[in-house]
């Protein structure tokens, strides 16, 4: 596994992971202040009550709980497996989808609703063709 | 306005790997079947609705006509994702049903790729499969079987025992891909793809074609075919409403619901009365829910539906005596009308070893991830 490398010059893996100049890395996300749907990145009208102008933006929790799960043994040439593809209802709203670490892939380890953190670390030293590094988050067990 | 909508000619190629033939060849051999099953001919056509899903630009329904009659009839291609063939034969239906015309046919045609489907996504410059989580559609449909399991318990073994029963089904179904029993162990060893589904739990990936010549109540009296014509008591397709894990997790469950709810309140109906079910097992986890869906067993009891034998051909609804998506095949576009053909073939008293006796009415589903779900109820009459 990559060591962590949270260096300012890493790229984000998605676009609502942001890493501000100063500070730690967070997730962003948006609340309806209609309905109170959470969603990962910004948008402007809600797709649960469709009102318009009423999407907040916040930074989204650091921790949550498993929701469901897969563990992937197959996937496409060149992807790493086994890893677990998991489900992540996060404290206060919001639902990401994002591989689970530091635990082993069996379906015996992994109990539905156990605590998780969501970490960054470097994208599995995945690079694009300029080279460049890229952050990503993760899911940990929580303890 | 037609009151009443029937299909008069159904057919399907036997599903497999076509690496020689074309789309439009493969959609046009499955067009003539269907006339030839109505005694009908290509000039009496009024529309044709083709369902593609991968050569979606290449109007492939102009290209069946190239093959078997260039008539100058209005041609939609739809796609639809998994439900683009129940989505053809549902615009045949409604055009007919709105009086638009008499007759007309419906295509459903699949070349497939090998391997898995899904994935991709995100917008950085590196792959991210495995890296977020997984997007093959057999770990979708593995973590949608797994929130079955967080709330009902649902184990590996009874997902498992879906794709023995649709296995067993399509042995006695001579145009399913495979022919071969497959035992609980054989199902449950097999190369773990997303856990819990293993390679014999997942859909086959074929080519294939299947069409339906679809007629108005007026039309078929004057054509004197009301001996091959099965009723279509309900047509319904929706959209996935707003669920809270929507952005990660497609949901399969909420739209098939209220496709359900609105095909058995047009057909005045329950799933009580239905004779036989083919469903949309594009992978074993699937069908469980599907039958709680589809209201084939209470919340909760799916696992027990399969593991009481409700599901097998003498149980109390027979689900996929075709083999289903996991053994007939799944080739995209052709799968909503091909589930037609199956229902309509028992419902006509023709589906020989795996026939339910005495079939009056049936129901086909499909779900399109992204998603779309399109339900149909045929009557035999
Ligand atoms: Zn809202």
């Amino acid at each position: 596994m990559t060591a962590p490398s949270t260096t300012h010059t890493s790229k984000p893996a998605v676009d609502y992971l942001k890493i501000p100049a100063t500070g730690e890395p967070y997730l962003a996300g948006c609340v309806c202040d209609s309905c109170g749907a959470t969603y990962t990145g910004t948008r402007k009208v809600c797709a649960h009550c469709s009102a318009r102008g009423q999407m907040r933006d916040i930074r989204l929790a650091e921790h949550g709980r498993l929701y469901s799960y897969a563990i992937v043994h197959r996937s496409f040439p060149g992807i790493e497996v086994p890893f677990i593809s998991a489900v992540v209802d996060l404290d206060g709203g919001g639902t990401l989808k994002g591989n689970l670490m530091d635990i082993e892939a069996d379906p015996e380890k992994i109990q539905f609703d156990m605590p998780v953190r969501v970490v960054f670390r470097d994208a599995l030293g995945r690079k694009d063709k300029d080279g460049n590094h890229y952050l990503s988050y993760f899911f940990v067990p929580a303890d | 306005m037609n009151d009443e909508v029937y299909v008069v000619g159904v057919d399907m190629l036997k599903f497999g790997r076509f690496p020689d033939r074309t789309v439009p060849d493969l959609g046009a051999e499955a067009a003539l079947l269907a006339l030839d099953d109505a005694g009908l001919d290509i000039r009496q056509m009024q529309a044709l609705y083709c369902g593609n899903l991968f050569q979606a630009n290449g109007m492939v329904g102009q290209r069946i006509l190239q093959q078997i009659g260039q008539t100058g009839i209005p041609v939609v291609n739809c796609a639809n994702a998994c439900a683009t063939g129940a989505t053809a034969f549902r615009e045949a239906w409604m055009s007919i049903k709105a009086g638009v015309h008499d007759v007309a046919l419906a295509v459903g045609v699949e070349q497939m790729g090998r391997g898995l489907l899904g994935g991709g996504g995100g917008n950085a410059g590196i792959p991210t499969e495995g890296l977020l989580g997984g997007g093959t559609m057999p770990t979708v449909f593995a973590e949608a079987g797994m929130e079955h399991s967080r709330k009902h318990g649902t184990t590996f073994e009874q997902f498992a025992k879906v794709s023995v029963k649709n296995h067993h089904h399509s042995t006695m179904n001579p145009k399913a891909m495979y022919q071969v029993e497959t035992p609980l162990e054989t199902v449950m060893n097999a190369e773990m793809i997303s856990y819990p589904n293993t390679k014999l739990m997942c859909s086959v990936n074929v080519d294939g074609s299947a069409a339906a010549v679809l007629c108005s109540g007026r039309k078929v009296r004057e054509l004197g075919l009301t001996d091959r014509a099965v009723r279509i008591r309900a047509s319904a397709l929706t959209s996935d409403p707003w669920q809270e894990r929507n952005l990660v997790m497609p949901d399969v469950n909420t739209c098939t619901r209220i496709a359900a709810d609105a095909a058995y309140e047009q057909a005045g109906v329950g799933p009580e009365d239905l004779d036989l079910v083919e469903l949309h097992d594009c992978f074993a986890t699937a069908e469980i829910l599907h039958y709680e869906n589809l209201g084939l067993c209470a919340d909760g009891e799916g696992g027990r539906f399969i593991d009481e034998g409700h599901a097998t051909l003498g149980g109390r609804t027979p689900v996929n005596l075709s083999g289903g998506l996991l053994s007939k095949g799944h080739p995209l576009g052709a799968t909503g009308i091909a589930n037609i053909y199956e229902v309509v073939t028992h419902l006509r008293g023709n589906a020989g070893a795996r026939q339910v006796d005495g079939a009056r009415l049936g129901l086909t589903h499909v779900i399109g991830l992204g998603s779309a779900c399109a339900i149909h109820i045929l009557e035999r009459v």
